[in-house]
């Protein structure tokens, strides 16, 4: 069982989170060409060590994570919110 | 070497089992071959050997990095069918499964195919219309085996389902393939590596490719952990880690994700279950057939995250015991023997690829995920096909890597361009 150290919930059990994908993807704009689109729907890199990627902690807070997470070993390296904001966000409003 | 024969075994039975030869040779590997094969899986070996029979070319090896069939080849849960409805892959399955059906006959080596039916579950009346269409498809494109049961039929043919009014998934009905199957997953790896070998093919194990030399749009050499191998044409065979030997070639990005499927295996058991049943609810999936020595032989969903480890985990065990015990709750005391997992290539679509590559001679099969074995023979068959002429086959042009560019999937379950939500 991998551990996540949910920044809002603290160290869980992978099984709460619901993987998201590879979170090096930038979509283009809307208006972008069509290979661009491709490009970021269809192509991936499928790094075989550490890669950032998106998890959701759909049995706790809900939040979209960012993680660094190797996807030989399943070592976690880093995790932070999605949405950078977030956290000053919640600390101003208590 | 020896062929088999009924006299043959009869007599080796009489003898102490002392007249039996190697069943390939261990080559060691030469400076030169016109096809090297990358990936000692199913896919690699079938390749070559239809190199050597349909087209003539004797002067190939096959290089792979462990033991042959210690990949996915021998990792899985040995499922055979051909009960596609997407155009492209319909042809495609139905082909591979008639190249099963005398497979052992071919390779003289027996297989074990067992064609004891393949049974998928349906349980509400959408996936009853839906079943009927495809199977409707299927059966006025060419295989007449697939049949719709109803609840009368499902119970006298496969009594041990869960058929209670309060069953967490109640059952309606069944979809049906006959000519489905199981078949002995190691056999069939032996079967053709002996058989290419007998045609001249190199199989040559322990030899792990590590780098790709490349003269303007060509692959000139392989370097491998036992040297390196000029190689006239090059075929990719390596089923999960095509991205990796992708990156050695120069070549950039694919539409492939590594993910891991896990395979599970009980005590050996009494004869309990005579078919292939499979069972798709919502999030749950799971599939369970009997093996020849008693063996409840089962699996479900992938890992969900993307994974290269070749090792199972804690979450998915979970899932399938509880999908197992919602089918078949007599499998409640059963013990688990054991349990593992192999690395395959999720396409973006589900489908695999089988075709030619930005570079000259290099060759691409991959892409497969829940259905890489059944399609070993037909995998191995067309690629052959394809790096003996040149061009793809009327039956894989679709499954090159610019589908996606020209607005098509070939998508059988409906997911999307997630490779996570396939299967
Ligand atoms: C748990 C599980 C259950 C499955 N169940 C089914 C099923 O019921 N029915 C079905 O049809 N399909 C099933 N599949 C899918 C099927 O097993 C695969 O799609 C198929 O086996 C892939 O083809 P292959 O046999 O050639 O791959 P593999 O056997 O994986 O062959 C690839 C080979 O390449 C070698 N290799 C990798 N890198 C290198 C290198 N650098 N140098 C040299 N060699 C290298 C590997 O060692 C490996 O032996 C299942 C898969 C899994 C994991
Ligand atoms: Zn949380």
């Amino acid at each position: 069982m991998i551990r996540i150290h949910c920044p809002f919930c603290g160290p869980r059990d992978h099984s709460e989170f619901s993987y998201g994908g590879d979170g090096s993807i930038t979509y283009p704009a809307l208006d972008a060409p069509m290979e661009d689109w491709h490009d970021a729907v269809f192509l991936r890199e499928n790094i075989c060590g550490v890669q950032t990627e998106t998890w959701q902690h759909t049995q706790g807070c809900r939040m979209w994570l960012s993680i660094d997470r190797d996807t030989m070993t399943h070592e976690i390296h880093k995790v932070r919110p999605c949405h950078p904001g977030v956290k000053t966000l919640l600390r101003t409003e208590q | 070497m020896t062929r088999f024969s009924a006299w043959n075994v009869f007599w080796n039975g009489m003898t102490g089992q002392k007249g039996w030869d190697r069943q390939w040779r261990d080559a060691t590997p030469k400076a030169h071959y016109d096809v090297v094969v990358i990936g000692g899986g199913l896919h690699g070996l079938a390749t070559a050997y239809y190199l050597a029979k349909n087209h003539g070319i004797h002067n190939v090896a096959v290089l792979e990095k462990g033991w042959i069939g210690g990949g996915n080849a021998g990792r899985n849960t040995t499922i055979v069918r051909s009960n596609y409805a997407q155009p492209g892959n319909r042809e495609f399955y139905e082909h591979s499964l008639k190249l099963w059906e005398n497979l052992s006959h071919e390779l003289n080596y027996n297989v074990m195919f067992s064609q004891r039916s393949h049974i998928a579950l349906l349980h509400s009346p959408g996936a009853v219309d839906g079943a009927a269409r495809n199977y409707n498809t299927m059966r006025r494109t060419g295989a007449p085996d697939a049949e719709i049961w109803g609840l009368p039929q499902l119970k006298a043919t496969v009594p041990h389902l869960n058929y209670s009014a309060d069953a967490r998934f109640p059952i309606m009905g069944a979809a049906v393939q006959k000519r489905a199957g199981t078949a002995r997953h190691d056999a069939v790896v032996w079967g053709y590596a002996r058989a290419a070998d007998q045609r001249g093919v190199d199989v040559i194990q322990n030899c792990e490719v590590t780098g790709i030399t490349r003269e303007a749009g060509r692959i000139t050499t392989i370097q491998t952990s036992r040297g390196p191998i000029m190689a006239g044409k090059v075929a990719l065979s390596v089923a999960g880690n095509t991205s990796r030997l992708w990156g050695m070639a120069g070549l950039g990005r694919l539409p492939i994700e590594s993910h891991k499927l896990q395979a599970f295996v009980s005590e050996p058991l009494k004869p309990l279950l005579d078919q292939v049943v499979v069972f798709g609810m919502g999030g749950a999936h799971f599939y369970i057939s009997q093996s020849d020595k008693g063996g409840m032989v089962f699996g479900g969903d992938l890992d969900w995250y993307k994974s290269y480890a070749q090792r199972g985990n804690l979450p998915i065990v979970q899932d399938v015991a509880e999908a197992a015990m919602s089918v078949l709750p007599c499998l409640g005391r059963v013990k688990l023997l054991r349990h593992w997992a192999g690395v395959v290539d999720m396409s973006m679509d589900g489908s695999h690829f089988l075709c030619k590559t930005p570079l000259d001679n290099l060759y691409l099969n991959a892409g497969w995920n829940y259905g890489g074995f059944k399609a070993s023979p037909a995998a191995g068959w067309y690629l052959a096909d394809l790096v003996a002429n040149d061009r793809p086959d009327e039956k894989i042009r679709n499954f090159d890597l610019k589908r996606f560019e020209r607005g098509l999937q070939i998508d059988e379950r409906g997911a999307g361009p997630d490779p996570k939500l396939h299967g």
